[in-house]
């Protein structure tokens, strides 16, 4: 008998070079999710990685499971084809504050009630980074760094784990990408959690927002006992200064998946057609 | 007019039955062995608002409504002026109205047509849980002469689970407007049945589109309800079902589309369905499967347009944005039936199609196939099914973007070991991974060029009848028409050939070309205000020197006649 030695975290990355700004956050989170995937242990194609447009959705072609790279904002709705259409396979996607609140933000509200088995990590820097700095759903509205918004967006930014709480989202956490070992582990947790896990990952731009280096003092870890109540969950989170890590929620709502009971056959589709 | 078939029209306001009594008399026409055909047309009011059932019942095979009614029941007069220009009568027509709802509406009073009388809600006041609706149908029955004991063997089928009493006085109503008949002026009557042993069914276009879709091995479908789409997802919900597939509303098109691409990823045969403003939202991401080559199908059941236009009524007016609405050069294939039975066929031939070619494909249905019913000969089982060409497992060196000879590269599905890639919507190499040189983007563009310009579609692009120096090039539900005008130019020693178009996008010059062989003048037949077909035609293809165009936009059908008329016109 062939047995093989388990995979580690650097069989799940690929030789292709990523385009990100040294200093990325994104660095970390892809070297959490191969980490994660490792530990998951499931063969590399048995997995599917899908994401929409932005610097972070560039994820997939980094690893080597099988993975999908689509238009901007449609990431859930692909991965939750592919996944309805094969629950055999482990569903993964990510993307950027932008792809997935701002063009998807509808997706993201749907993706987060319908429960679909599979783990969405959004790669949080406040910032679109690919089209060169503008703000983004979660940048602060008094952020003038932009050409688009000089005076800032005068708007208040969405609070990605609330949000998906109040949308039914069955598992939230939040972590940091200078703690990538903390996120590949939410990872892990998100994945192995029945129905549809956010993990919300603060990842400095170090580009366009270079006050986010900041971030690794303004982080605190929770106190390790996430809630499984809506109510007190939305308690927490309302009093929240957004950088609290951890698993925040974890609910136990049923994933969604059709019935496909098979008992059926095209000649008796048709015979129904007869006259 | 025809003496194989007759016309009938049921009108009335919301409630008023309209189109259960057109139902129940089509079916009872299909117990009887005859062919039919009935169309909707209604308001937009969810309840209440003008409807009308639509019939045409024949001793013959028909795909087309024919010129006039010979028979309007109307069960009531409201709102006739919204849709008396879908109800041309002619002099030899009958109109029955109700003595209580006062004189035959000037818009129809027009047309000329003989009237009578028929006091059908004080006749269904008489009956205990009486309707008007069933006096009428009992009535229109036996004029036409269909047999009550059809009608009343459908009735027992449909009425018998709501009790004895809702069925006895829908009998009672239905034989006392029969009785009632017998006093009114006569009109055309049906023939005999054929006893031709055809098997025949009884389906919309909705229907069949799904049925052909399932027969081609869709299991997946992702679709947002939009009118009149919406029956194509309903009846493949169960039946997805009972295949073992499944469907999934999503929150919107654009969602759905992109559902429907993950499936296909995923290796399952996908589609969805959807209308003009749907295919509107989803043109971003048919891109996506043009560029990452993921096969998908999108039925456009199409209707009046721009924006919100007519979503009840039917027209040809989608044809420019399936054609030309995805940005870049994306060769994709647009394919349209041309009858309510041809939603079957060409829905099964556009998903093998979209399949072996790895690529989506636009069905372009409407209104006026979709939501009808008609009685037909079964449809023949064709050979198509989905059939990917899918990567060997651990394929040495695999490149998902392969550039071949065929353009179709293997496609490499999740489970595959060894095989892992990135589906990409970025220009890629061979491989797939994102580039922006110009020696991949050329070389990337000609392998999707070439994937679609190389196939033999065969015979399935077109329907090609008749052979004569007069041809008239149609596409989808203009087809019946022209095909029941032709027969009738026929019979004026008028010869004609009819290319009726199935494979719309790749354009095919030269068969086209040897169709067109020693054809003088053409005549194109659309259902657009701008004529959008004969632009597209104009574009793609090489036409006689001698062109006509009869284009008008929906909600009024292209009705024979008018393509009669215009062959004796140039004959002359």
């Amino acid at each position: 008998m062939n047995v093989q030695a388990p995979l580690t975290h650097q069989d799940f990355k690929s030789d292709v070079k990523p385009i990100w700004c040294p200093g990325c956050g994104d660095f970390s989170v892809l070297s959490a999710v191969t980490k994660a995937l490792a530990e998951h242990g499931r063969p590399r194609e048995q997995v599917a990685f899908i994401s929409g447009i932005g610097c972070s959705s560039r994820i997939p072609a980094y690893t080597k499971v099988y993975g999908f790279h689509g238009v901007h904002g449609r990431a859930l709705a692909i991965a939750a084809g592919v996944k309805l259409a094969r629950p055999d396979l482990t569903v993964l996607a990510a993307g950027g504050d932008g792809d997935g609140l701002s063009i998807g933000g509808n997706h993201f509200m749907h993706a987060c009630r319908r429960n679909v088995d599979m783990t969405y990590v959004v790669m949080d820097n406040q910032v679109y980074g690919m089209t060169k700095g503008q703000a983004s759903p979660t940048t602060a509205p008094d952020w003038c760094n932009s050409k688009l918004t000089p005076e800032g967006t005068g708007i208040s930014p969405v609070e990605p784990v609330r949000l998906a709480l109040a949308a039914g989202c069955n598992f939230i956490a939040r972590g940091f990408a200078g703690n990538p070992n903390e996120v590949a582990r939410l990872i892990l947790e998100g994945i192995n959690h029945p129905g549809f896990s956010l993990i919300q990952v603060l990842s400095p731009c170090v580009t366009y927002r270079p006050e986010q280096r900041d971030w690794k003092q303004a982080v605190h870890a929770s106190d390790g006992n996430p809630s499984q109540l809506v109510a007190e969950a939305m308690h927490r989170l309302a009093s929240d200064d957004g950088f609290t890590t951890g698993v925040l929620f974890a609910g136990n709502r049923q994933a969604f998946m059709p019935p496909r009971r098979g008992l059926g056959s095209i000649a008796e589709l048709e015979r129904k057609f007869a006259s | 007019m025809a003496g194989y078939s007759v016309s009938v029209a049921l009108t009335g306001s919301g409630g008023a039955g309209a189109m259960t009594a057109g139902q129940i008399l089509l079916d009872a026409a299909s117990k009887a062995g005859y062919y039919g055909l009935m169309t909707r047309s209604m308001g937009p009011q969810i309840r209440g608002g003008e409807a009308a059932a639509l019939l045409r019942i024949s001793s013959r095979p028909i795909s087309s409504l024919d010129d006039h009614y010979d028979l309007l029941v109307a069960f009531d007069w409201g709102n006739i002026n919204r849709f008396a220009a879908e109800l041309p009568l002619a002099a030899g027509s009958l109109v029955i109205g109700d003595p209580e709802q006062g004189e035959v509406p000037e818009p129809i009073a027009k047309f000329g047509a003989r009237a009578a009388e028929l006091p059908m809600k004080a006749m269904a006041a008489e009956i205990p849980g009486g309707r008007i609706n069933m006096i009428g149908l009992g009535a229109a029955a036996v004029l036409i002469g269909l047999p009550l004991d059809a009608v009343l063997s459908v009735l027992s089928a449909q009425l018998g689970r709501k009790g004895e009493e809702v069925l006895a006085a829908a009998t009672q109503a239905l034989k006392a407007g029969a009785e009632g008949a017998k006093m009114l002026p006569e009109v055309a009557k049906l023939p005999a049945a054929p006893v031709d042993g055809v098997k025949r069914w009884n389906i919309s276009g909705n229907e069949a589109a799904g049925l052909g879709a399932l027969k081609a091995g869709i299991r997946f479908v992702a679709a947002y309800p939009i009118t009149p789409g919406t029956e194509v997802l309903e009846y493949m919900a169960p039946s997805l079902d009972k295949l073992g597939g499944a469907l999934v509303q999503a929150e919107d098109e654009l969602a759905s589309i992109n559902m429907v691409i993950g499936g296909s990823f995923a290796g399952i045969p996908s589609m969805t369905a959807t209308s003009g403003p749907g295919l509107a939202l989803m043109t971003e991401s048919l891109g996506l499967a043009v560029a990452s080559e993921t096969p998908l199908v999108v039925v456009d059941v199409m209707r009046g347009g721009p924006s919100t236009g007519i979503p009840t009524k039917s027209e040809q007016s989608d044809l420019n944005i399936a054609v030309y609405g995805l940005h870049g050069d994306a060769p994709h294939l647009v394919t349209a039936p041309n009858s309510i039975g041809d939603c079957l066929s060409t829905t099964q031939w556009t998903v093998y199609l979209a399949e072996a070619l790895q690529t989506p494909a636009i069905v372009l249905s409407d209104q006026a196939m979709g939501q009808a019913r008609a009685l037909i000969a079964r449809p023949d089982d064709l050979p198509y099914v989905a059939n990917r060409l899918v990567a060997k497992d651990n394929a040495e060196g695999y490149l998902r973007y392969a550039v071949t000879e065929s353009g179709v590269s293997p496609m490499a599905i999740p489970g595959s070991p060894g095989n892992n890639y990135v589906a990409d919507g970025l220009e890629h190499n061979e491989r797939g991974t994102p580039s922006s040189q110009a020696s991949d983007h050329h070389a990337q563009l000609d392998k999707r060029d070439r994937k679609l310009a190389k196939f033999a579609y065969g015979e399935m692009w077109a329907d090609i009848e008749g052979d004569a120096d007069v041809a008239v090039i149609t596409w989808g539900s203009c087809t019946g028409p022209v095909q029941e005008a032709l027969i009738r130019a026929a019979e004026k020693g008028i010869k004609a050939k009819m290319i009726s178009l199935r494979l719309i996008l790749p354009a095919l010059p030269e068969m086209m070309a040897a169709a067109l062989k020693g054809v003088k003048k053409v005549l194109i037949v659309e259902q657009s205000h701008s004529e959008q077909f004969y632009k597209f035609l104009r574009a793609h293809y090489d036409l006689p020197a001698e062109v006509a165009v009869i284009a008008h936009p929906g909600p009024l059908p292209i009705r024979p006649a008018e393509i009669v008329n215009r062959l004796v016109a140039w004959k002359k």
